[in-house]
Order: structure tokens, then sequence, then C-alpha cells
């Protein structure tokens, strides 16, 4: 495939990246494959540190344990010593090598070895610019991942958030890592609710530069941004349609909170539902059918499901009195919300056929889920340290790997789609 | 109104003149090629650019202040925990500003509801907004045009005081009215 190139050079050292995260990854799995990543060949001249890069990707899923390969000399055209491997006790060998080009480029290549059975599992070749190595790593530890768990990766995909940074409110666009973070948007007034288009492209989010709610759609790689819903009133909580073409928002101007379909082009909305409360916070099934949202018809704000289309809504939630910030899985089995606890608030995940409830974090002021696009994964911002930070957790909550930034609060974190190859 | 100030301009139109880079010719590479990175050629030969991984950069500047409202009266309505009902106290405070607004059709006021710092940012937004449209509905049992006022909610975005004290809970479970 080719494909024309637009996007622009705000990667450049000129545009710094004010939160870089750092990866800590607590808890213990039950079963983990130790892989060992070797050193690429020529990493010394590389700008990115591919294997590294590659093995806590790994890690941080929580089906892999790195095993030690420093001081190899090994690239892709190695035959490894299958018995020193073995000796380690790895499963699985990465090995590669990373060229600059004479056009400035660099050529990163890998193979995967099955060093059990001593077999080639296969490699790759790119030929990509600075600002793409660390996606390159990326693509690799997915190759690796799917090779041996049989499931999509989610290292190259990306997750956006915000910072607030004194009275400097910006949205960042990030590798699911949370490194390489670059800034899409930066305001003096905040920015709150940010939601990947379903291509991965645009990032629809809630604004209040003009001082007032309004929902904005921003184009990530030409920061080209347009208002989606200005009415009169409040306008938040775009959460978009599977088929990209339509989004829900909450809208206030027929009077209290209420949900609306808009279409991406924008126009004129169309109300979903009528109630006497409050309702917000919608988020579309993966197959489009189903809008989850919070509703206090009930007195107290619970999570309800109601068709696409609208009708009558059904509860969801019956467990506590405070349910919010309903994400669900795209493959549908899941709810992951946040429920008031005492006096904290805590994320939980709902296993939607059993509709069994667990508690998968030790912190008390959590928001926000969002779910990896292999629904492995869900990240989150809570409150450590009296400051706000993202993390990323397994399902079960026994692998969580924070995000930890500088240089302000994390919040609003939103996990992107699979990118198309 | 509003200033943007877009940094990305030009260095989208560079990328642009830059125009379609070649692609990577898989095959040339000893290992199996089958997902390399599709668009994965830089930005022009130097191989400096940002690739697809690339993100361009929109600054906003400061919006514009608030006009006068009335003289010598609080602009900020004070709520209880978990209420959306304005207090007896704050009876006259509101229909001073009502007197305020039906003196001249062109003012135009911006209730701003906003809560206290625990819990989601949405539903926030939402409480705030039962807030504003109290305040709202106040006003337009005083006689205020519709036309004047709108109601809109800054949820727990901007607190008046930080903190998660009783005290500060209390600053925050506000509305402002705002003259534009």
């Amino acid at each position: 495939m080719r494909r024309s190139l637009l996007a622009a050079l705000a990667a450049t050292p000129a545009l710094p990246a004010l939160a870089q995260f750092r990866v800590e990854v607590t808890g213990v799995g039950l079963t983990q494959l130790p892989i060992a990543i070797a050193p690429f060949r020529g990493e010394p001249q590389s700008p990115q540190k591919l294997a590294a890069i590659v093995q806590a990707d790994l890690e941080r899923s929580g089906q892999f344990r790195g095993v030690d390969a420093s001081g190899t000399q090994l690239d892709e055209t190695s035959r490894p010593d299958v018995a020193l491997w073995k000796q380690k006790m790895a499963d699985s060998l990465v090995t590669g090598s990373v060229t600059r080009l004479p056009d400035g480029r660099f050529d990163v290549r890998f193979r995967l070895w099955d060093v059990v059975r001593g077999q080639d599992l296969g490699g790759q070749g790119f030929a990509v610019t600075t600002g793409d190595l660390r996606l390159v790593a990326h693509r690799i530890a997915d190759y690796v991942y799917e090779k041996l768990t049989g499931e999509r990766g989610i290292f190259s995909t990306r997750i956006t958030y915000v910072t607030k940074a004194g009275k400097r409110y910006s949205l960042w666009i990030a590798d699911a890592d949370g490194e390489n973070s670059q800034s899409a948007l930066s305001s003096p007034e905040p920015i709150i609710s940010p939601a990947w288009s379903p291509n991965g492209r645009q990032v629809a989010y809630v604004s209040f530069e003009s001082r007032k709610p309004v929902v904005y759609v921003h184009d990530v790689a030409s920061g080209r941004r347009r208002l989606l819903a200005n009415f009169r009133g409040s306008n938040s909580a775009p959460a978009w349609a599977p088929n990209g073409e339509t989004l829900a928002v909450t809208l206030t101007r027929d009077g209290g909170s209420q949900l609306y379909s808009i279409s991406a082009q924008g126009g004129e909305p169309r109300r979903l539902m009528q109630s006497s409360g409050i309702d917000t916070e919608p988020v579309f099934s993966s197959d489009g059918q189903t809008i989850y949202f919070v509703s206090d018809r009930g007195g107290a704000p619970q999570i309800y499901k109601v068709s696409a289309n609208g009708g009558s809504a059904e509860r969801v939630t019956f467990s506590g009195n405070y349910n919010i910030s309903p994400s669900v899985s795209p493959d549908g089995r899941w709810l992951a919300y946040i429920s008031r606890v005492g006096g904290g608030f805590k994320l939980h995940v709902m296993d939607l056929s059993a509709g069994t409830v667990t508690a998968i974090t030790d912190t008390t002021a959590d928001e926000n889920p969002s779910f990896a696009p292999n629904s492995r994964q869900i990240v989150y911002a809570t409150l450590q340290q009296g400051r706000e930070s993202l993390m990323t957790t397994t399902l079960d909550g026994k692998i969580k790997a924070r995000l930890a930034g500088q240089g302000g609060d994390i919040r609003e974190p939103d996990w992107g789609p699979f990118l198309k190859h | 109104m509003i200033t943007f100030k877009r940094l990305s301009i030009a260095l989208t139109v560079a990328a642009l003149m830059a125009g379609c880079s070649s692609g990577v010719k898989l095959d040339e590479t000893p290992v199996t090629d089958k997902s390399a990175l599709s668009s994965g050629a830089g930005a022009g030969a130097n191989g400096s650019g940002a690739g697809q991984s690339g993100v361009s950069s929109v600054d906003l500047t400061q919006s514009g202040g608030d006009q006068a409202g009335p003289q010598g009266v609080s602009r900020i309505v004070y709520f209880d925990y978990d209420s959306f009902v304005i207090k007896a106290d704050a009876q006259a405070q509101i229909e001073a500003h009502a007197r305020f607004i039906k003196a001249s059709p062109s003012r135009k006021v911006v209730v701003e509801g906003h809560t206290d710092e625990r819990g989601g940012r949405e539903y926030n937004l939402a409480l705030g907004q039962k807030r504003a449209e109290a305040v709202r509905r106040s006003l337009g049992l005083l006689g205020v045009s519709d036309a004047q006022v709108e109601a809109v909610s800054f949820g727990k975005e901007k607190p008046a005081m930080q903190g998660f004290t009783e005290e500060a809970f209390a600053q925050n479970r506000r509305a402002e009215l705002s003259y534009r």
C-alpha cells in the first residue's frame, strides 16, 4: 500500500512533550509467557531503544514476563542458540536491527523465535522516520502479542487525555504506553470528555473556550476543528456511534440535561428520550445497537441502557446509589464504571452476561474508564499522592501500570481504536 | 470572541508541499513483510518528520471579560449540599439582578452553574446545569425575558476554592451571573 502523508512536523523538539510518562507494573499475574527481547543491533545509534519499548509493552499487558537478554549480540539474521535461551527459561525470543538509511530514515527489522521448538515465527521490516520509531516498536509488540496469544495487540493504538498545568488546559495525543505525547489543543479554559472517532483520525471533546461547554470535532493530524454542538445551554458528553456517522451528545437546550443524536457533520439534533431528570454520559455498544448512559430518573445516578433509536430504558446497575461514567468493552462482555463506595469513587467492572460486579482498584478517586480496543485493558484517571494521574489495568485488576506524568494533573483518558495498517 | 492562533497552518502547508512520499518497498527486506507501516515513509527525504504519528497543535488565547452588573449586588448565588433550590436569603439578590436586566433589553446574562469537586465531571456538569436553570427560572418568574438569559454549567471544572474541605465545598456550590 502507498498512501500520501499529511502529518505535520509538530513532533519536532520545538513542541516539547510536557507530560512524559513512566510505566510501573505492580501486581502479579498467574500465567505469564517468558520472553526475551534481545537488544536490536544498531540500537546505540538509534534515538529510540526499540527492545526496551517492546518489552515494556508486552509486560504491561499482564500476559508476558521479560527475560534478561542484555549483552547478547543478535539480529534478525541470527540463528539463536536454542539451548542457551531454554537455560534462561525463555519460551520466545525477539531479535532485530535498526539501521539509519542514507535519506535519514531508519530501517527496522525483527524476527520472532519459539526457542522451545527452535522455530522461526516470522518477522517484518519497516523503513520509517525518526518520529515513527516508537510506532514501529509498538507494531513489533503487536506482532509478538498476536503470534503468541492469538489475539490482536493494542500497543500501536493511541490514547488521548487532558492535562491541567497552572491555568492552562491541554488535550494530548499519546502512544498507548503514554509516551510520545503531542499537544493537539491548548486553551485557557477547561477541556473535558475527549472521545476518539472510530477511524482514529478525529477526537470529539467539550471545550469551555467560549465560556460555556461546546462540543468540537478535531482532526488530529491537521489540527482542523469544527463546532459540532453549540446550542443554547450546555453541550457535552460526545459519544461516537461505531459507524462514525453520528454522535450521541447531552444538550440542555430544551431544559434539563437530555440525550440527543447528531450527525457527525453537524446539523439538527434529534432527541433520543424524554426524562424529567438528568440523562448524560451516553456510550455506544460496539454493535451500535445500544446506548448505555447515566440517569437520575430513579432519584440517584445509575447506569441504564436504551436502544440507539431511543425508546424505553432499562436499568443496568443496582448496587450503590451513585454509579456513573459507563464504558462498554468492544467485545460487549464488560461494563466498566465508577461507583461511589463509602466516600470514595472506585472503578468497577461488571460481567454483563452474569451481572456480577468487581471493584478492581485500591484508590478512592477513580474517574472515567475507557477500554482498550482488544477489551483486555482499561485506562482510567485516579488521584495518587494528591495528583491526578492515569493508570492502565487488566480487567481483573492484577496488573496495573501507572502512566506517571509531570507538568500538571492528568485526566480524562480515552483509548483510541485499532488503526488500519 | 475567541482568537485562534493556528501555529499549525504553516507546518501543515509545509507537510502538504512535501507531498506524496514514496512508500516502503517491502520486498527488498530479507524478512517476511506483512504489515509494514503503509504510510510509513516520512514527510520528505530527510527522515526527521513526524511520520504518521504527527499531531498539529492548536493554541487558544484568553477569551473576553465580563460586563458590569448591578452595583453593589453579588453576582454569586450559593446553594446547599445536594440542593438546586434558591435559598430565601438570595431572593433580594435575584430581584436586583432581574431589575437590572429588565432595565435594558440589550443586556445579556449567562448564568453559570457550578458544583463542588466530588464525583464525575460530566455528571457534575449536569448538576451544575440544574443550579443555573434554577436561577434562570427565578429570573423568568420576575419577568426577565428568556432571550436575555442563558443557563450553562461548568460542573466541577472551575472551583471558587480549591481543596476537599467543607468550606471549599460550600464556596463551590454556586451559580454565577456573568454579564456579557
